[in-house]
């Protein structure tokens, strides 16, 4: 007997409400994310093999990505503060490093480290203070000074993320703009459900996309 | 995690962020593991100029490996005349892209903090006394 789904039953037996939710949702965000690094690359513009830290890397999804770029292969250190998602990485058989931390306690690494930084659908969760003792401003100034501090003069980093609201927004990009960052936020897709936000971000001044408002 | 993160790497406590103690970390009871990957002879050469290879000699002493030169090598030892990877490239290579930590600690030469490493990823969670 063959373990192919095609094969036991026809897709609308074997498809039913509990395997597609598992199907579609898992495929269906392996796409977006694959899309969005795609983006976020598209924008580094990196033009040859870099070293880049992957801020929230998951389950390294676009680790891979990273790692297979034409103009790389590029060589990645993830932080991810989730130790089931790190341990589908290893699954997975990543290239890249892994760090089980928490942004938004400091970004662990000394100067000038990185030619750049990806973040994928991550910073959004600094604005979760779990506790009384730690607040939002507090956690974004941490990771945003201490991704300052990481990257090379130069260097850049792009975070996709989902704001909240526009206050959210605001927060987030002005705790960058704090750190020292030259910063620009790029919408796709703007006003509609699909809409991807984009914070760019460049140490030593240099062109970013759009300004942010 | 490889030796060449390992040259990167801090302590994540704000109180040793300015001090020079707290890098690099010191490995203790490490398991090494070598795992074999693609060279990439432009990012090894991008990467020299970076490494603090006196972090590096510590590192490779500390661990038992063999000795390294005083002085990092030259951009120019890492290519031959016809452009193709020298040994001396080829041993970089090894050395920071193959020769990873697989379990054991790192310890931070000012405030002893121990990271723990288990199946290569280092946990950097701090309680929030210590952040
Ligand atoms: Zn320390």
């Amino acid at each position: 007997m063959s373990g192919r789904p095609e094969d036991t039953l026809p897709p609308d037996l074997y498809y039913d409400d509990n395997e597609s939710r598992k199907y579609t949702t898992s495929s269906r965000i392996r796409n977006i994310q694959a899309d969005m690094t795609n983006r976020a690359l598209e924008l580094l513009d990196l033009q040859q093999p870099s070293f880049i830290l992957d801020v929230g890397c998951g389950s390294g999804l676009s680790g891979e990505i990273l790692s297979n770029d034409q103009d790389g292969p590029h060589t990645w250190v993830g932080m991810d503060i989730s130790s089931s998602m790190l341990a589908q990485a290893l699954e997975r058989d990543v290239e890249g490093d892994m760090l089980l931390a928490d942004i938004g306690q400091g970004v662990p690494f000394r100067a000038g480290s990185f030619d750049a930084a990806i973040s994928i659908s991550a910073i959004q969760w600094l604005c979760n203070a779990e506790t009384s003792d730690v607040s939002p401003e507090g956690r974004l100034k941490r990771f945003f000074d201490g991704l300052y501090a990481s990257l090379r003069r130069g260097g850049k980093a792009v975070c996709q993320f989902y704001p909240k609201n526009s206050q959210q927004r605001s927060l987030i990009s002005n705790a960058a703009i704090k750190a020292g960052f030259g910063a620009g936020i790029l919408e796709d897709d703007p006003e509609t459900k699909n809409v991807k936000v984009y914070l760019v971000l460049s140490v030593g001044g240099g062109d970013v996309t759009g300004a942010v408002s | 995690m490889k030796l060449l993160t390992l040259n990167f790497l801090t302590c994540a406590r704000k109180t040793c962020k300015s001090t020079a103690a707290a890098f690099p970390l010191h490995p203790k009871e490490a398991e090494l593991e070598q795992v074999e990957m693609d060279m990439n002879p432009l990012f090894i050469t991008n990467m020299l100029p970076r490494l603090e290879w006196e972090a590096m000699k510590t590192l490779t002493t500390e661990l038992g490996l063999p000795n390294l030169p005083a002085e990092p090598p030259s951009a120019e030892e890492l290519a031959d005349e016809s452009g193709e990877p020298t040994q001396t490239l080829k041993d970089l290579h090894t050395l920071l892209m193959e020769t990873s930590i697989a379990s054991g600690k790192l310890v931070c030469g000012n405030c002893e903090h121990e990271y723990a490493v288990k199946e290569g990823i280092a946990n950097f969670l701090l309680p929030s006394h210590m952040v």
